[in-house]
C-alpha cells in the first residue's frame, strides 16, 4: 500500500511518529497523478513544485512542533473554486487564462494549516452536470471503471480522492455535486448546511442553494476537514454564526452506537408510483434497492429504530431545481463577458465582444443553463417559474421540518444508479437533470447530507448512501455516518 | 410549453451568446422538454405559500463601509489579468459605434 492511500488520520499520524514525511506524500501523489491523469482526467492543473515547496515547509512545521491537523495533507480542490496564484478555470475556456489574486475563504484556512495544495481538479464547467462530460477539458473517467462517468459536477475531485491522487479533495455542492460524485466514486461526501462554510471564493452557481465541502475515504476525516473549514466569515453575509463544535472528538463521545435512533425512511425514494419515475426517466437501480434494503436490515440490527416516513413535495424538487439553479445562473454568470479578466474575442464592436467571448468560452450546457434562466426571469414568465419554484421550495421545506419531528435523520439511496456509460445521457439534458433526484430536495431545504459508500454491484461499481439530517446537525449526521460506515466495514 | 428557435434567438441575444443555426435548433428541441417538464408544478397549489429565497433566516447583516487600500502587487495581478491594457488602463471597444471616429 502506498503512502498516498492513507486516510488523513493515518497519514497525519504517521508524520508525527516520523514515518515519513510530507514531502514524501506529496511525491507519492504526485506520481500517482502523474501516471493516471491521461487515463481518468481529475486535474486541470498540477503544480509539482509549488506543492513539493509547500511540503518541505510543512515538514518544518512539523519539526518545529507548530503542527495543526491538516499540515503536510496534500489536497486538491474542485477548479470551481477560487485559488490565489493557481490557475482557476471553471473548467470553462473563458477562464482558461485565469490566475486570481485572491482565495475562498475556506480554502485559505486550509492551506493555513499547512496542507499542501496539489492541484485543481476537473469538474462540469461551473457545476453545471451530473457526469463531468461538461467540461471544456474533457469528461473525468471513473477509476473503478474507465468507460464509465465519474458523476458530477465535482467528478474530477471524487475520482482524484477514490484513485488516491489526493488524501481529501474540497468542492462545491449546489443540488448534489458532491455526493453524487462521491457515490458514483465509492467515497465519503458531505454537503454542509446551506451557511455553514463560507461561500466567499466559490465561482457562484445558484447562490441560494451553493455550499462548500469535502470528499475524503472517511466519516472521520470528513470531521477533520469541516472542523477546519466551518464557520462565520465576514466576506460571506449568509454564514451563520453557530458555533463550530469539534466534529472529530464529538464522533468518539456517542457511546450507544445507533441504538435508538430514529431513521426515516422516505417513502417517495423508493416507490416506482411516487411520481419519481412518472417521467420514464428514472426508475430505481435493482442493484442500489438492494443494498438500500440490506442497509435497513443492518440498522435493524443494530438497534435503529426504522420509521417510514413520506415527503410528499419530494418529485417536484428536480423541477424547483431547476428553475431556481439556471435563473440564478444566468444572473450570476453575466459577469463572465471577457471584458475584465478572462479570455477575449477578437473584434472592434462591443455587442460581439460579449456574444463571441461567450459563445467560445462557455460549453453547451452553459449556455443551456443560461438560456432558461433568462427566460425563467424575464418579463411575463417570472411568477410562472421563478417564484411558483420559490413557492414549491416552501413547502419542500416544511416536509422536511415535519418529518424531522418524527426522525432524526433520513436514509435515502445518493443516486438511483451507479455509474452510467460515458455519452450514454450527454444528448439528454432531462435524463441528466433527473440523475438529481435524490439529491436535490436536501439541497432545495438547505439540509446538509452526507453520501457514505454502501457497497458495489455485481460489476464491482461503488453505490452509496445518503444521510440528510435537520439544518445544522452536521455533529449527530457525521456521528451516524460513522457508526453505519463502522457496520459496512464489518 | 415550447419554445421556438424564434424565442431562443431573442433569449440568446438578450444574454449575449451568439449561437450558431444548429445551437438554436438544440437548445430550441431541449429546453422545450426541460419546460414540458416543469409543468409539474402547476399540480401544486401553491395560493397563500410565501417563497424561500433563503434559507439561513438571517436578517440584516451589515458592516462597516469603509474603503480599503488595495495592496500594490494586488492591483498589479489584477491589471495583469485584463485581456487589453493601455498605460495601465483597460482598453474596450467603443460603446458607441463609429464614434471615436468622430
Amino acid at each position: 500500500m502506498g503512502i498516498n492511500e492513507l486516510t488523513i488520520e493515518q497519514a497525519a499520524l504517521g508524520l508525527r511518529e516520523k514515518k515519513f514525511t510530507a514531502v514524501d506524500l506529496t511525491r507519492a501523489c504526485l506520481a500517482r497523478i502523474a501516471e493516471r491523469n491521461r487515463e481518468i482526467n481529475a486535474f486541470i492543473t498540477v503544480r509539482e513544485e509549488e506543492a513539493l515547496a509547500e511540503a518541505a515547509a510543512a515538514d518544518a512545521r512539523l519539526a518545529a512542533g507548530t503542527a495543526e491537523a491538516l499540515t503536510g495533507i496534500p489536497f486538491s480542490v474542485k477548479d470551481a473554486i477560487i485559488t490565489k496564484d493557481v490557475r482557476s478555470t471553471g473548467a470553462a475556456k473563458i477562464l482558461d487564462n485565469y490566475t486570481p489574486p485572491f482565495e475562498a475563504t475556506v480554502i485559505s484556512k486550509i492551506r493555513q494549516q499547512g496542507a499542501v495544495l496539489l492541484g485543481k481538479n476537473n469538474c462540469d464547467a461551473f457545476g453545471h452536470g451530473a457526469s463531468n462530460e461538461n467540461s471544456m477539458y474533457g469528461p473525468v473517467r471513473n477509476p473503478h471503471d474507465l468507460k464509465k462517468v465519474a458523476g458530477g459536477s465535482s467528478g474530477g475531485s471524487a475520482a482524484a480522492v477514490a484513485d488516491s491522487q489526493c488524501l481529501f479533495a474540497i468542492a462545491e455542492d449546489t443540488g448534489g455535486s458532491i455526493r453524487q460524485p462521491a457515490s458514483l466514486c465509492g467515497v465519503v461526501g458531505l454537503r454542509p448546511s446551506y451557511g455553514r462554510n463560507s461561500r466567499f471564493g466559490i465561482m457562484p452557481m445558484a447562490s441560494s442553494l451553493d455550499t462548500v465541502g469535502p470528499l475524503t475515504k472517511t466519516v472521520k476525516d470528513i470531521a477533520i476537514v469541516l472542523k477546519a473549514i466551518a464557520g462565520q466569515d465576514s466576506k460571506d453575509a449568509t454564514t451563520v454564526p453557530d458555533g463550530v463544535p469539534d466534529y472529530e472528538a464529538e464522533l468518539q463521545k456517542k457511546n450507544g452506537g445507533l441504538r435508538g435512533v430514529r431513521v426515516g425512511i422516505p417513502q417517495e425514494y423508493f416507490s416506482a408510483t411516487s411520481g419519481l419515475a412518472a417521467d420514464g426517466g428514472v426508475l430505481l437501480h435493482p442493484e442500489v434497492q438492494r443494498l438500500t434494503k440490506e442497509s435497513v436490515e443492518k440498522l435493524k440490527e443494530a438497534g435503529a429504530e426504522i420509521v417510514n416516513v413520506s415527503l410528499p413535495h419530494t418529485k417536484y424538487s428536480v423541477a424547483v431545481y431547476y428553475i431556481i439553479v439556471p435563473s440564478e445562473d444566468s444572473s450570476n454568470l453575466a459577469r463572465l463577458d471577457g471584458v475584465r479578466y478572462g479570455v477575449r474575442a477578437t473584434t472592434n464592436d462591443l455587442y460581439k465582444l460579449y456574444a463571441e467571448s461567450r459563445a467560445n468560452g462557455f460549453p453547451e450546457e452553459v449556455k443551456r443553463r443560461i438560456l432558461i434562466g433568462t427566460y425563467a426571469l424575464s418579463a411575463g414568465y417570472y411568477d410562472a417559474y421563478y417564484k411558483k419554484a420559490q413557492q414549491v421550495r416552501t413547502l419542500i421545506r416544511r416536509d422536511f421540518d415535519a418529518v424531522f419531528q418524527k426522525v432524526d435523520v433520513l436514509l435515502t439511496p445518493t443516486s438511483p444508479f451507479p455509474a452510467f456509460g460515458i455519452g450514454e445521457k450527454a444528448n439528454d439534458p432531462l435524463a441528466m437533470y433527473l440523475a438529481d433526484v435524490m439529491v436535490a430536495p436536501a439541497a432545495v431545504a438547505g439540509m446538509p447530507a452526507i453520501s457514505i459508500p454502501a457497497g458495489t454491484t455485481s460489476d464491482n461499481l461503488p453505490v452509496g448512501l445518503q444521510l440528510i439530517g435537520p439544518r445544522l446537525s452536521e455533529n449527530t449526521l457525521l456521528s451516524f455516518a460513522y457508526e453505519l460506515e463502522k457496520i459496512y466495514a464489518l | 410549453m415550447s419554445l421556438s428557435v424564434e424565442e431562443v434567438k431573442k433569449i440568446a441575444e438578450l444574454a449575449r451568446i451568439e449561437l450558431t443555426p444548429e445551437e438554436e435548433k438544440r437548445h430550441a428541441e431541449t429546453i422545450s422538454a426541460v419546460l414540458e417538464y416543469m409543468k409539474i408544478l402547476n399540480e401544486v397549489d401553491t395560493k397563500d405559500v410565501p417563497i424561500t429565497a433563503q434559507v439561513t433566516g438571517l436578517e440584516n447583516v451589515f458592516r462597516e463601509d469603509v474603503v480599503r487600500e488595495c495592496p500594490p502587487e494586488t492591483r498589479r495581478k489584477l491589471l495583469d489579468q485584463m485581456p487589453s491594457l493601455e498605460m495601465d488602463e483597460l482598453e474596450v471597444p467603443g460603446v458607441f459605434n463609429g464614434l471615436e471616429e468622430i
